[in-house]
């Protein structure tokens, strides 16, 4: 009976736990509350994808209200994929931040903390269940408001002028796609997004349905952080505390990117997105860009952190690039991508988690013989480091090895070539930081650290296992991907 | 053409107040008259939707005799949720400033990023 209810079991469990997480008391109990809702959530996800792969997409409707009159939950492949996804993230991060934040949070802002932290993850849940157009802007809010406050938080007082920056960029992107929104229902007259796949072609020839197009298109690339826009990101990912670092790193431009295809491909359709509208044309550029610019710009970085959110920004690129192939293959490179870059960033900024807990900083010069006091946390960064590089066995090859197949498809041969020297330049920044780690010495006051807890290194083993599992037996993404891809492009 | 300028004034209106809100967030190096550029820049898009919903003649949708046309309340009801994330947003980006004028005695920007390239 239950069953039927789990598409919004999932995003409301969440919601209702965060106001009652507030009112627990200043003890572990916040926390044990928050993973314990969180491992909750994980379970639903689960079982959503076992639905979805037993009976095909799942349409819930809520109070019973049909169709167009009522809002619907819509969760197909790709829906319970990316559920899966976040949710298992932040069930990981959850279970490992209680440490991380007594460190890096007063005491008594603990419960707001997870507060904050189980409301942006229902707002990311609640984006990708829902197949109501408007829904999605509220939802999007609900993540981002919660986000601006989670990276407020952090120990730095710069951590204040990214979180301004990011509000700032964050609610015009959002204020755009409600534009958006608003110029589709002033055509169409529905906001469910399946009844406007249907009516959308009557109407596509009109002058507002191009401009919903394009707000649509800025606002989501803002979220996204696709360069030019992606300004707001470095800092907000250095500066935040390392919880909500690892877990925004892993999750939240994932689910901007699971919107792209939403918007693109569900609603507006993938006729009239890249034949009519030629979205490619401006994927293209701005995602190799993005990949060549940012990866330049990772090299010369003196923070790890930063290093590692200018890293996502040419990830980005790369899934982004999938899309604009126009190609079935680019598609089912840019979800394998998605999904593995999740769980390689996860990890690096779990191992940054590590080191700041011992070492108290993760500026590169002070991670100097690092190795020789914590040989797990750096072992651990250079498996993840050699995936996001994308050496075989590892789940970052599988990645590069699809795009790079869909670019050959298109003979695109000099597109590989760029792919593949942005992966030289992973290397050169990936070995900055290893070669501090493993060949300097360590520095006099360092001798007594310890390995970090083991309650955070099992966490990044666990998120480091799936990245080599992932590399060695691709099957379950590959398939998954390919049953999503063909679900968009229907 | 002037009456396809007055036919269409909603628009003019909110399309006025939208690039005078970005304006004023781009522009400004104050953190609080930024967020008052940005709440312009909302309100434009709540007026763009209310003044769609609006149909000539039209009255509140209410099921009385006498009366066959009626404004879509749609738009209305969505606005009204606009407005709380509005509001939201707003608390939340001057909660941010007071706590930057702690930390660094100043909410101008230009300052602030100053202050930081110091500390670097």
């Amino acid at each position: 009976m239950i069953g039927s209810h789990y598409p919004i079991l999932q995003v409301v469990v969440p919601l209702v736990a965060a106001p009652l997480c507030s009112l627990l008391p200043k003890s572990k109990l916040p926390w044990l509350f928050a993973t314990v809702i969180s491992w909750l959530t994980f379970a639903i996800s689960l079982a959503l994808l076992v639905q979805v792969k037993n009976s095909g997409a799942l349409i819930y409707e809520l109070g019973d209200w049909p169709a167009p009159w009522g809002i619907q939950y819509y969760i197909d492949t790709i829906g319970a994929f990316v559920l899966v996804l976040v949710s298992l993230i932040a069930s990981i991060t959850l279970l490992a931040s209680r440490e991380l934040i007594e460190k890096e949070i007063a005491q008594e802002k603990h419960a707001l903390f997870y507060t904050a932290f189980l409301l942006c993850y229902t707002g990311l849940l609640g984006i990708v269940a829902t197949g109501d157009a408007f829904n999605v802007f509220v939802f999007l809010e609900i993540s981002s408001i919660s986000s601006y406050a989670l990276i407020a938080m952090g120990e730095n007082r710069k951590a204040l002028t990214a979180s301004y920056e990011y509000l700032i960029m964050g609610t015009i992107g959002a204020t755009f796609i409600l534009i958006g929104i608003g110029l589709l229902y002033m055509q169409t007259g529905t906001l469910n997004m399946l009844d406007l796949k249907q009516r959308i072609h009557e109407v596509d020839g009109f002058r507002s349905v191009h401009a919903a197009f394009a707000f649509f298109t800025v606002g989501i690339c803002l979220k996204l952080a696709l360069f030019p826009l992606h300004h707001w990101l470095p800092n907000a990912y250095a500066y935040a505390p390392s919880a909500v670092s690892i877990f925004l790193a892993a999750t939240a431009t994932k689910v901007a990117l699971y919107l792209l295809y939403r918007v693109f491909y569900t609603i507006f359709g993938f006729e009239f997105s890249f034949d009519t509208l030629h979205l490619g044309y401006i994927l293209l550029p701005l995602s190799i860009i993005a990949m060549v610019i940012s990866s330049f710009t990772a090299i010369f970085q003196l923070g790890v952190k930063r290093l590692l959110a200018y890293s996502s920004l040419g990830q980005i690129g790369y899934m982004t690039l999938g899309i604009a192939l126009e190609t079935k293959a680019g598609l089912i490179a840019s979800i394998i991508h998605l999904f593995n870059h999740a769980f390689i960033k996860g990890a690096l900024f779990m191992c940054m988690a590590c080191l700041l807990s011992r070492l108290h900083s993760t500026r590169i010069t002070d991670l100097a013989g690092a190795a020789q006091h914590m040989p797990w946390t750096c072992a651990a960064f250079v498996t993840a480091g050699l995936a996001l590089i994308g050496v075989p066995l590892t789940s970052g090859f599988i990645s590069k090895w699809y795009l790079v197949l869909a670019i050959l498809e298109k003979d695109w041969w000099w597109l590989a070539v760029i792919v593949l020297f942005t992966s030289l330049l992973s290397v050169v920044y990936i070995w900055r930081v290893i070669e501090q780690m493993y060949l300097r010495e360590a520095n006099s006051h360092s001798a007594n650290i310890k390995e970090a807890s083991p309650i955070l290194l099992i966490c990044t083993w666990l998120m480091v296992i799936m990245t080599i599992y992932f590399g060695i037996d691709n099957s379950y993404p590959v398939n998954m991907a390919t049953h999503a891809a063909e679900a968009l492009l229907k | 053409m002037i009456d396809y300028l007055i036919n269409h004034y909603n628009y003019w209106v909110s399309i006025l107040l939208m690039m005078a809100g970005l304006y004023i967030v781009i522009d400004h190096t104050n953190l609080i008259k930024k967020l008052i550029g940005l709440n312009i820049f909302q309100t434009s898009v709540f007026i763009l939707f209310i003044s769609m919903g609006k149909v000539d003649g039209g009255t509140a949708p209410i099921l009385e005799q006498g009366y066959s046309s009626f404004s879509n309340p749609l738009p209305h009801v969505l606005i009204l949720t606009a407005i709380v994330v509005s509001v939201a947003t707003t608390a939340v980006g001057l909660a941010l400033v007071v706590n930057i004028n702690r930390c660094f005695q100043s909410i101008d920007e230009q300052e602030i990023e100053k202050i930081e390239l110091e500390e670097e």
